[in-house]
């Protein structure tokens, strides 16, 4: 290669990484950067917010209504994340033990849902879980029970939403995990005489825990923020902390609590992560769980 | 060491993978303290018969047979037989005392008698000191190790070993092999190694098993595979060989005739009767040919023309590339000996080839399986 040649192929080069930092700049950080700065202005009724700058807006957040909100967004979404788990972990084995082009059908067929808009899907489960829905109608038409059995509107629907929702995000992890692991592992164990038990819990789990943390974390932060299906399938309560923020903006209108909410659920998320990294290289370093001895 | 007690026994096995046989009929005796390998070229069917042993798949037809007992219905974790597996499939979430323990653990055995046990294994290995290394942190050659002896603290009845030597390099495999034959002496288990290098198989068995296509072709020592191939593919297989194509012109003493190399005439001896006019094959190793420089030539023996093509020296050996005059190629490789430790060819210098009579070995033509 000629020396111009290797000019054009730099500022080639420049020029894809120039573009996605714009992009990134003016979609990520110049959004983030508005909520930030909202989120230190005044509540104002005729432009929103002004200045001056006061920190009222977290304060807020530290009332002990919304550690109500908090824990009980901490509970559905960990209940959530905990079904999706059970439900996704078996998927993902029998998933990931097909030959590749019906894995891929699979998988497809998994994700086909997901072109259609989340909001208009739990449009559709409040038909099948109302009173008059695909469930009850059944159940009732059937004679198996004489009432139709409320569903709509309590937690348990909001679970069976989120579930719903975030099933896939449970699944792919996992099945990366369970690709990676060999199944010669599996075997060398059934050799050395582990019983079925005796396999899962001392091959298979450990090996597939950063696909399960993984998951969990993908699930559970995005769960939080679930708002529309907590307002759809839970009725008007402060469900998750995403209906909060969603409240504030929209209804009361108190940009700078929304804001101040905004931020801190970010920094919380963040720091979920950050445990993860953490635990993440832990592992690494304890059991080398790294690409090359899976 | 081979007391020909029969330990384990394979009995008409069937085995289909779809519609395709891999073992069709396949039976084998193997001795009670041998190493024995199953020798072949990949698809064989050598590393299924293995997988058989082992439990990891079920013959369609047939028996196998362990210290007397049909293991048909024992699942593969209740088979008193371990296995050594080609990727070593150490567990990389435990330490190497855990996966050399990992058996006994499963198998409930006390504590203390576990600790005893793998200590006792690993130093059998060679790897003390090792015991709290992660698989990551050990070199090929120690991962070996610890795979063995994870199979060993077994106590097994047959250590089955698939292809466990390929992943390493060639000083290190070297190494291996006498380290495994030292292993499999010391403890008197019988050992399965499955592979396809037939030194590997030759340096280490008792006896060989040379497999294509399903089916055995030869078992034997490796001195009998080597020296008396049973057919043209165990003969082709197992090391270097040149093939003359012959016919048998008459009977000259009991199993000894007088064939017609491309109108020259040798002498052949054979294990098995033969008809004059017969079509079959005289095979010699290179370093059963004897080649004499085209001066020297004997004048009572009948011999091939031909020139040099290529030499290259090996240290041990002097290898050349010899083509005759009727266009056949033939390798040889020559010892050096004490009267001459510099002889040599010139590229196309005039050589003149034979053997020593009894030193070729006749298979019948169109054997090839």
């Amino acid at each position: 290669m000629t020396w111009p040649n290797v000019g054009i192929a730099l500022s080639f080069r420049q020029t894809v990484i120039s573009l996605t930092l714009g992009w990134l700049a003016l979609m990520v950080v110049a959004p983030h950067a508005l909520v930030l700065m909202t989120s230190v202005m005044t509540p104002n009724s005729e432009h929103l917010a002004v200045w001056p700058l006061t920190f009222d807006g977290y304060l807020k957040v530290m009332q002990p209504i919304y550690f109500d909100v908090f824990f009980q967004s901490l509970w559905l979404s960990g209940v959530a994340t905990l079904f999706c788990l059970l439900i996704g972990y078996p998927f993902a084995y029998v998933l990931a033990k097909q030959p590749p082009w019906l894995r891929t059908v699979l998988l497809v067929l998994m994700m086909l849902p997901f072109w259609t808009n989340s909001l208009i899907r739990t449009y559709a489960m409040k038909l099948i879980l109302g009173k008059k829905g695909i469930i009850n109608t059944a159940l009732v038409g059937s004679g198996i029970i004489e009432k139709p059995i409320t569903m709509l509107y309590t937690e348990f629907a909001v679970i069976v939403g989120l579930v719903y929702i975030l099933l896939p995000f449970m699944v792919l992890p996992l099945m990366a995990s369970f690709e990676k692991l060999s199944n010669e592992l599996v075997e060398a164990s059934r050799d050395l005489g582990a019983n079925g038990v005796q396999r899962f819990f001392t091959i298979l789990l450990p090996l597939t825990a950063p696909g399960i943390v993984a998951g969990c974390l993908i699930v559970f932060l995005p769960a939080m923020g679930m708002f529309y299906v907590a307002d759809l399938l839970g009725g008007a309560k402060n469900l998750l902390l995403g209906n909060v923020i969603k409240n504030q903006f929209l209804v009361v209108r108190d940009w700078p609590f929304g804001s101040a909410f905004s931020i801190t659920l970010i920094v919380m998320m963040a720091g979920l992560l950050w445990v993860y990294a953490l635990a993440n290289r832990f592992v690494q370093r304890q059991g080398g769980l790294d690409d090359e001895n899976l | 060491m081979t007391d020909n007690n029969v330990l384990l026994s394979l009995r008409n096995i069937i085995k289909r993978f779809g519609p395709q046989d891999v073992l069709s009929e396949f039976s084998l005796d193997i001795y009670d303290g041998e190493f024995f390998t199953i020798l072949g070229p990949s698809g064989c069917g050598k590393t299924t018969v293995l997988r058989l042993i082992a439990g990891f798949e079920d013959a369609d037809d047939g028996k196998i047979m362990l210290d007397g007992q049909d293991i048909a219905g024992i699942s593969a974790e209740r088979r008193p037989v371990n296995t050594v597996f080609q990727s070593y499939a150490l567990f990389p979430h435990m330490n190497v005392a855990d996966n050399v323990g990992y058996g006994l653990r499963m198998a409930g055995v006390a504590k203390a008698d576990i600790k005893q046990r793998v200590s006792e294994a690993l130093a059998v290995v060679e790897l003390k000191g090792f015991e709290l290394r992660k698989p990551h942190q050990l070199s090929g050659g120690q991962k070996q190790r610890v795979a063995i002896a994870r199979a060993i603290v077994m106590k097994p009845k047959v250590l089955l070993l698939d292809e466990s030597l390929s992943a390493l390099d060639h000083k290190l495999r070297q190494q291996m092999q006498m380290e495994l034959k030292q292993i499999q002496r010391q403890l008197g288990i019988t050992f399965v190694y499955v592979t396809h290098d037939q030194e590997e198989a030759l340096s280490m068995s008792d006896r060989v098993l040379v497999m294509n296509h399903g089916q055995a072709q030869q078992i034997g020592s490796p001195r009998e595979i080597y020296e008396a191939p049973r057919n043209m593919f165990v003969a082709s297989f197992i090391g270097e060989i040149n093939v003359f194509d012959a016919t048998v012109v008459s009977e000259t003493a009991e199993l000894t005739y007088q064939v017609d190399i491309n109108g020259v005439a040798k002498t052949a001896h054979a294990e098995f009767r033969l008809e004059p006019g017969e079509a079959v094959h005289v095979l010699l190793r290179p370093e059963d040919l004897r080649i004499e420089y085209i001066e020297d030539q004997p004048s009572d023996e009948q011999g091939f023309l031909g020139k040099v093509l290529e030499r290259s020296y090996t240290g041990k050996t002097l290898d050349s590339l010899i083509e005759l005059d009727c266009g056949k190629q033939l390798r040889s490789s020559e010892f050096f000996n004490e009267d001459d430790p510099s002889f040599d060819y010139r590229i196309n210098q005039r050589v003149w080839v034979s053997w020593i009579d009894g030193w070729e070995h006749v298979v019948k033509a169109g054997e090839l399986s």
